[in-house]
């Protein structure tokens, strides 16, 4: 028998068989998600040192945040989590249709997010509670009430950047899905699609008490 | 007779688009190479240029303000764009997936994108250089990297940009090394140099995202003035401090790490003995990767952290030297009775062996408390970090350019000219960095200008002594060039390796070997198997 028939062709050439392929590529992923831990991991740590520095500023600042809007957007985003997650179940059973459609409502929760994070900038924006020298709110009491908005700013904005970049990466998967590239046998992009968008909420899971939730 | 296959990766398939669009890990660890030798020349023209400032005190070619930017130049360029891609880039790419007998590495399109933001990253850098180049030092310590009216966001764009490729770099040998093992080949049977670039990319995972993020916040600094390293606006430039280093100190273990997985493969390959110690500088290597996330609190010493910071980073400092000890002591301890040969590879290891020895030690020096206070901001520093990294990691890197060089173009350099530019280098090196730490121990501070005329002599024997290698080394492009149209067929084996890079055809064929190769063997079993090099049949045979 000519081995050659043996390879599947989602199979690379250098891969000596499908398991090794998924297995490596799970890995690689994994390992990408550990760079992103790391590189909020520095944001953290400033967050830290500077709620240390400012106790009170970083009381009176966080309750110019909206909680509801905040707590909102929490929900969307696990709602998501769900979505893809019930994505992947289906194609691993070979509903594509159903795959199809958790995928596109996991886009539109994301979407969600994105719209209510709108509107909460242009509010901060619209007040002056905005970064650095740019600040010109006048009502917040305490010791350099930007340096919260830098660290509220850059964490949800690096974290927004991550909500975009898993929706082109869900949007792809879901277009691929579409042209019947996965089925149970090979669903791997799927699988790391969501991983990726596991970690996105992770992180909003972990920005939300810490900046909405102070004292 | 040795030849040279006809159908190889050089060769086949044909064209600049076959090139440019590879996904041979061979093709792209070549590029790599060209790409950073190129800005090894840039940066080593820029050193020269500043040694000649330094020849004399006060003005000799350039200005005070022009003199900050070569620094600076000299400094971000090797850094972040020749050593750290350096060994693992090249040489990692074209020799890893040899030695694991797989066909590739896991991820090739990924490789190749490495390849391509490596580039996009150093136009950036390139870039800054037209348009009035950073002259802030390549650490761009705030409060000045944000006040200095230099092109400092195109430099640390850059830098951010070339982080990715090394993180992809890094996360593809991750993967590689855990899953595309030949059969047989359990993890204490890898070669040493894998098991270095493991450590190796393990760091650079884990270390580089931190580096990005400091970037990204200091670009935003300057961009935004968002405050959080700007004292001005309360924030914390002591952070960006800590923050820089934690990558930053790591960094220079993914510069040191693969320079001694090197010496690792070649100090048994060129002696023909079995390693000493194999496990145990196995496990270094891993013990060095976890230490020096710990360790980066001594950049800080006189930085105004508390005393038992210091202390503790002090005492962490003297721990993370006990690996890199065990490691030379089983090096030095692999030659006791070893047929050593005395070729250009081995050479460079020996001058390795020295100049890392030296550089080591004197980091110990700089890691006590005390001795840091005098010592810290001196040309000692600057001596200390040019042992390490230039004695250290490009002398290994010579080394194992020159020990796969046959490997990969299926050709030899004239060895004796090679053996005397090895010399050459040596002499060229010590004559460079040893004054400096006279002048160092005597208070002169690195950076400056001008200098007490005190400092004189010792400033011209360092001139002359950099002057030395920038000779050495063009010889050694134009015979390794020269080698590459003119040079005698190697040999599938020249020195008598016994790793599966060896078994296959040099150059090797576009998919590594022609069926699955099966290890059967350790990497340096030399007690159990007799192999004579390609090299020395070849004069028995005259």
């Amino acid at each position: 028998m000519d081995v050659a028939t043996d390879r599947p062709a989602y199979l690379a050439e250098h891969f000596t068989d499908a398991e090794q392929q998924k297995e490596s590529a799970k890995l690689g992923m994994w390992v990408f998600l550990l760079t992103e831990i790391l590189l909020f991991g520095g944001l953290f740590c400033a967050y830290a040192i500077y709620r240390a520095w400012y106790p009170d500023m970083f009381y009176n600042a966080h309750k110019h945040l909206d909680v509801v809007l905040g707590a909102v957007n929490t929900v969307v985003l696990i709602l998501s989590s769900v979505t893809v997650a019930l994505a992947i179940h289906a194609i691993q059973h070979n509903k594509r249709k159903q795959s199809i459609i958790f995928l596109t409502v996991t886009l539109l929760f994301a979407a969600t997010f994105l719209v209510i994070k709108y509107f909460e900038y242009s509010h901060k924006i619209h007040l002056g509670m905005l970064p650095g020298k740019f600040y010109t709110y006048t009502g917040i009491e305490g010791t350099n009430p930007h340096i919260f908005f830098t660290i509220y700013f850059t964490m949800t904005g690096l974290h927004g950047l991550h909500v975009l970049a898993g929706m082109i990466v869900i949007g792809w998967v879901l277009i691929r899905t579409i042209k019947g590239h996965f089925n149970s046998e090979y669903y791997t992009p799927v699988e790391n699609a969501g991983l990726y968008w596991h970690l996105v909420d992770m992180i909003w899971i972990y920005l939300f008490p810490l900046l909405y939730l102070v004292g | 007779m040795n030849i040279i296959p006809e159908k190889n990766y050089l060769t086949y398939p044909k064209g600049l688009k076959s090139w440019l669009f590879t996904l041979d890990h061979k093709r792209i660890g070549l590029m790599y190479l060209f790409a950073i030798m190129f800005f090894f020349l840039v940066g080593g023209i820029f050193a020269l240029m500043i040694r000649l400032e330094l020849f004399s005190p006060g003005k000799d070619i350039v200005s005070a303000d022009t003199y900050n930017q070569l620094f600076t130049l000299h400094g971000a360029i090797m850094i972040f764009l020749f050593i750290i891609p350096s060994i693992p880039a090249s040489l990692g790419n074209l020799i890893l997936p040899l030695m694991l007998g797989a066909k590739d590495v896991a991820f090739p399109r990924l490789n190749l994108a490495s390849w391509y933001i490596y580039v996009f990253g150093a136009m950036f850098a390139v870039y800054s250089m037209i348009a009035g180049a950073a002259d802030t030092g390549w650490t761009f310590y705030t409060p000045y990297s944000i006040e200095t009216n230099t092109a400092v966001i195109s430099l640390t764009t850059g830098a951010f940009i070339l982080g990715f490729s090394s993180i992809f770099t890094g996360l593809n040998f991750l993967v590689t090394i855990h899953k595309l093992r030949a059969p047989g080949m359990t993890w204490f049977k890898m070669p040493l140099f894998v098991w270095g670039l493991y450590a190796t990319s393990i760091i650079q995972v884990v270390a580089t995202p931190v580096l990005g993020i400091t970037l990204l916040l200091l670009i935003l600094e300057r961009v935004a003035g968002i405050g959080i390293f700007n004292p001005a606006l309360g924030g914390d430039p002591v952070l960006f401090q800590h923050f820089f280093w934690f990558y930053s100190h790591p960094a220079v273990y993914i510069m040191i790490l693969p320079g001694m997985a090197i010496i690792s493969e070649l100090i048994s390959v060129h002696s023909h003995k079995k390693i000493f110690g194999y496990k145990v500088i196995a496990y270094s290597s891993l013990a060095i990767a976890f230490i020096s996330f710990l360790v980066w609190g001594h950049h800080m010493f006189v930085s105004g952290q508390s005393e038992l910071a210091g202390m503790i980073f002090s005492f962490l400092t003297f721990f993370v030297g006990v690996p890199s000890g065990i490691k030379v002591f089983n090096w030095v301890a692999t030659l006791y009775k070893g047929a050593v040969r005395f070729t250009t590879p081995m050479l460079y290891t020996f001058a390795f062996l020295i100049l890392f020895s030296i550089g080591g030690l004197t980091g110990i020096f700089l890691g006590a408390l005390s001795v840091d206070v005098h010592l810290h901001d001196t040309y000692f520093v600057v001596a200390h970090f040019h042992y390490t990294m230039m004695g250290g990691t490009v002398i290994a890197f010579f080394a194992g350019l020159h020990h796969w060089w046959p490997k990969i173009w299926g050709r030899m350099y004239n060895e004796r000219i090679a053996k005397i530019t090895a010399v050459l280098v040596f002499i060229g090196f010590n004559l460079t960095f040893i004054p400096q730490f006279i002048m160092g121990a005597h208070g002169m501070p690195r950076r400056y200008y001008d200098y007490l005329p005190q400092f004189q002599g010792m400033h011209e024997l360092s001139t002359y002594g950099a002057y030395l290698l920038g000779f050495a080394f063009t010889i050694m492009a134009v015979y390794l060039i020269h080698s590459i149209f003119k040079g005698k067929p190697a040999g599938n084996n020249p020195w008598g390796g016994l790793t599966l890079e060896w078994q296959t055809t040099s150059p090797p064929d576009p998919h590594n070997f022609h069926e699955v190769p099966v290890w059967t063997h350790g990497p340096y079993d030399y007690d159990k198997i007799k192999v004579t090099p390609d090299l020395e049949k070849e004069l028995e045979t005259a």
